[in-house]
């Protein structure tokens, strides 16, 4: 039976439900130092002295770090959607002159233990000069308004333009105009795991070590090179288990700096392990926009035009993931409908709030909710069935691929294949909506308030430029999988596995994955922007041929048959109907090297896979729910996803990755946001005010189904990528389900999250007013 | 620097230690036992990844001190596999998917061990009750509630003659 498709047990799990796992904070090292960060208490201040006498004089502290310390350090460079205007907002690894958030980091104490380094923070002085601070995007464009980057000359970074047609005389000329402004709060993806990291020097070799790096360790290992101005194949980055990634977990940070940099200067190995309270206002923070966005449409229904002024709330400074988020927003927000002009502004802006990347679909989550929130209000207005004026616009499959008009990552958006019509009927039958419709009007009768709403989204994922894998038979005889990608918690080991166990015949538990070395594995881009299954098992696919095609050659001369006349099976090839004349992997590892003379010597092989154009899987998210309207509580009951992905590697981790990303997408619909006041402290520091979902907030039945209607035919797997699309449709379905509900009361939805207090507020608002 | 020496027994072995009396049951566990299967996800009682079991009761190990310890039996997840053989409980989260990253896991193992001691035979909604003081981010509980129903059952059907 093929490993492909089947739902196969994960490799990863083992090790993991025994405790075994060994993530960032379980590393150990003999004489390990531990550190801790100061972090800024003001959102904006003038930096003055920092005393660090008493800290110095407790006894285990080793020391403190400040920015004099780290002499001529560069800042930390963007890795995607970089500006070239925007290198003077990027961060350095310790705080100068001012503070731009609060968490923003000013020193760094190194001691024999965490206790005893936090026992330092305690005693650690700093002279701040308070200035006026800004919290809201929307007034930080205003005049007048405290600057945060004297050298930007304002408070916007940068505004984004892309522009199809002449959305200006298309939406003069339209039959009905919808205008609204649609809002997103500020939340992010919060792993389970803090972020952690160990590092080691060993001054007799020069070699630096670093331990619980995650998502892309070979382009961190060059910044850091950069940054330290060390060699870098001098430089090991290991990946241990990594508890959660979302997008958050991984990218190059401050601390990413100071860490390595504390062990090298200090000559013994440091580690540093986030807290909770400090993750919460150090690491990225994501989704926070504000829409100002009109669509037009003609007699019949058909959209002509699409304007989106918005604006995208980045904090206090530009971090390593520039200003792709507001990139994706525009590149995906027509979505999968026919739109002719289309015109979209994003002005970013800083803020004195913790600095931004990006989350779980990034963009697409904003943007889906902005544009499907629309889509039912101008039904709304039209008088059309909000389903059906999906339908009448969506792009159809032979209108593939479509160039939407827009781009990001360096690329045009051109949608590769789909058909949305088939996934709206999936999602629709899967929630049973007659059904609903009917139950919600008995309901009504009763005087409950249950609505009904979709979310249609497109994706994308698949980014290249390239993933590198390479396919090892060892001498032994066990086949090995080296590959760029990292984990994230998703399984890829597993897939990995499964990919390579067809072409070798191998069951994919006997085979071994090795990722995240930058000393075992070479070459590498990383595990994000669902890239794993489409760019990363297919280069892992096509070293597996390679090796395939060797084991072959080898076999045929040992056993001297044609290769046509051989049988590859379990570890060992053999001459057809001989079973007897057989040679093992382990023999074949053995005669490989060198092996024939027209072979590369080797029982093994490399592949890049390079992928120039991303892929756009697609789907629907349908939701039933029910509001109390005397607490403004939502309750879920009943989800279902519909989405195309091409082709399933393992339904099972496919599943798995759409319902995980439903719960995040239920937090950012109903709970979870980040919170600030007007001087600019973060208000939600721990988990009893930033909430996550618990399994009580999940819908009381959930349906899903994974289609593979449309294979890309953009990778020789035909797969597009999993990870997001359980999330960026949701903010919409729900929000588009709790204005149903609520539309006899005559509120209006246009901002999440709906959370019972926000709901509440409004469901009273509409009330007085009527 | 304030000590105390407290006598435990974890995963049925007997231990002494002389502990600071500020550090608490998570780290002792994980630095002076190399215990560290149990996960700090918190810090403040709130996720649940530090849960271990403490004379029979699931607790959280970050919001106690090693020091209160002193005779008292603790069970973390490294105690729950017999060798290499899995327990039902960790079987059927291998089986149903009820992990993706790991890290909350242990947490959820403990609190449902313990669950499932007082309750063989639970309802989806008393599951669903007991873990929801546990945060998971990635897999959204679903395949969790699954997977400790089945071990429920399986416990149960091996424990029939």
């Amino acid at each position: 039976m093929p490993a492909i498709g089947r739902s196969v047990r994960r490799l990863e799990d083992r090790r993991l439900l025994t405790g075994r796992g060994k993530y960032a904070a379980d590393f150990r090292l003999p004489g390990l130092l531990h550190g801790a960060v100061l972090r800024s208490p003001h959102a904006h201040a003038r930096l003055g002295e920092i005393r660090s006498k008493a800290a110095l004089a407790l006894p285990g502290v080793v020391a403190v770090v400040t920015f004099d310390d780290l002499g001529d350090v560069g800042r930390i460079p963007t890795r995607l959607g970089h500006q070239a205007g925007n290198v003077v907002c990027l961060q350095r690894p310790l705080a100068s002159e001012k503070v731009r958030y609060v968490g923003e980091p000013v020193a760094f104490v190194v001691a024999e233990s965490r206790y005893l380094a936090e026992d330092a923070l305690d005693v650690m002085e700093v002279d701040y000069e308070p200035l006026p601070a800004v919290a809201d995007a929307r007034r930080s464009v205003e005049a007048g308004t405290p600057v945060l980057h004297d050298a930007v000359g304002g408070n916007v970074a940068t505004t984004l333009h892309t522009r199809k047609g002449d959305a200006t005389a298309a939406m003069a000329a339209a039959h009905v105009r919808v205008r609204e402004r649609l809002a997103v709060q500020r939340h992010t993806g919060i792993p389970m795991e803090t972020r952690g990291l160990t590092a080691a020097f060993d001054a007799g070799t020069g070699m630096l070590r670093l331990w619980g790096v995650a998502k892309i360790p070979h382009f961190n290992r060059r910044v850091l090179a950069d940054l330290l101005g060390h060699p870098e194949h001098l430089i090991q980055f290991t990946e241990l288990e990594v508890g959660g990634g979302f997008g958050v977990r991984g990218e190059f940070y401050p601390e990413d700096f100071l860490v390595p940099w504390s062990a090298k200067r200090l000559g013994r190995p440091v580690q540093w392990i986030e807290d909770r309270r400090e993750h919460l206002m150090a690491a990225n923070h994501s989704r926070q926009q504000y829409h100002d966005v009109e669509i037009g449409f003609d007699r019949d229904g058909r959209i002509v035009a699409l304007v989106d002024h918005f604006m995208v709330d980045l904090g206090g400074y530009i971090r390593t993931h520039g200003v792709v988020v507001p990139e994706l927003t525009a590149a995906l927000l027509p979505g999968p409908y026919r739109i002719p002009h289309y015109t979209a502004e994003a002005r970013c802006v800083l803020t004195n709030k913790t600095p931004t990347g990006t989350y779980r679909g990034p963009g697409r989550y904003e943007g889906t909710f902005v544009r499907e929130r629309l889509m039912d209000i101008a039904a709304r207005k039209l008088g059309v069935d909000p389903l059906e004026l999906r339908r009448r616009n969506f792009i159809t499959p032979d209108e593939m691929p479509y160039d939407v008009g827009g781009g990001a990552l360096a690329q045009r958006t051109v949608y590769d294949c789909g058909d949305y019509a088939s996934a709206l009927d999936k999602a629709l039958a899967a929630l049973d909506y007659e059904s609903a419709r009917r139950e919600q009007a008995e309901a009504r009768r009763q005087g409950r308030s249950i609505g009904i709403g979709v979310g249609f989204l497109v994706e994308k994922a698949g980014l290249g430029p390239w993933e590198y894998a390479r396919v090892e038979i060892d001498a032994t005889g066990h086949v090995v999988v080296y590959s760029g990608v990292a984990s994230v918690g998703q399984g890829i080991e597993t897939t990995l596995a499964q990919v390579c166990a067809d072409e070798l015949n191998v069951s994919p538990e006997k085979i071994t994955v090795v990722h995240g070395d930058s000393a075992r594995v070479p070459f590498g881009v990383g595990g994000f922007a669902s890239r794993g299954a489409s760019v990363a098992l297919p280069a892992a696919l096509e070293a597996a041929r390679k090796v395939r095609a060797k084991i072959f050659r080898v076999a045929s001369t040992l056993l001297e048959a044609a290769a046509d006349d051989l049988v590859l099976d379990d570890g060992a090839v053999h001459v057809r109907g001989v079973p007897d004349r057989r040679v093992t992997f382990r023999e074949l590892a053995r005669a490989a090297v060198p092996g024939p003379p027209d072979m590369e010597p080797g029982l093994y092989a490399a592949h890049f896979f390079e992928a120039p154009m991303m892929t756009y899987p697609y789907g629907c998210h349908a939701a039933v729910v029910e509001v109390d309207v005397a607490t403004g509580t939502v309750k879920i009951l009943k989800y279902a996803i519909a989405y195309d992905i091409g082709k399933a590697i393992n339904p099972m981790i496919v599943e798995g990755q759409l319902v995980g990303a439903l719960a995040q997408g239920i937090g950012g619909a109903l709970l979870e946001e980040l919170v600030y006041d007007e001087q600019g402290q973060l208000l939600t520091t721990t988990f009893m005010e930033y909430l996550v979902p618990t399994v009580m907030e999940m819908p009381e039945s959930t349906e899903v189904r994974i289609l593979e209607e449309t294979p890309t035919p953009l990778n020789p797997l035909g797969v597009k990528g999993a990870g997001e699309g359980g999330s960026s449709g949701c903010g919409a379905a729900v929000a588009n389900a709790v204005a149903d509900a609520l539309a006899p009361l005559g509120v209006s939805i246009t901002a999440l999250p709906l959370s019972p207090d926000r709901l509440s507020a409004l469901i009273r608002a509409a009330g007085d007013s009527r | 620097m304030i000590e105390r020496t407290v006598r435990v027994t974890v995963n049925g072995r007997r231990v002494e230690k002389t502990v600071e009396v500020r550090k608490t049951l998570a780290d002792f566990l994980r630095d002076d036992l190399d215990l560290t299967g149990t996960h700090l996800g918190c810090e403040h009682g709130v996720c649940g990844a530090c849960t271990v079991i403490v004379d029979g009761a699931a607790v959280r190990s970050c919001l106690l001190f090693a020091a209160q310890m002193d005779g008292h039996e603790i069970e973390t997840v490294e105690g729950l596999a017999n060798g290499e053989t899995l327990d039902p409980l960790q079987e059927a989260f291998r089986e149903h998917h009820g992990l993706q990253c790991g890290f909350c896991t242990p947490g959820f193992l403990m609190t449902l061990t313990c669950l499932l001691r007082e309750c063989p035979n639970p309802s989806d909604a008393q599951v669903r009750e007991a873990i929801s003081g546990n945060l998971c981010r990635c897999t959204g509980y679903r395949n969790i509630v699954t997977a400790a129903l089945t071990a429920a059952r399986s416990r149960a059907a091996s424990a029939r003659p």
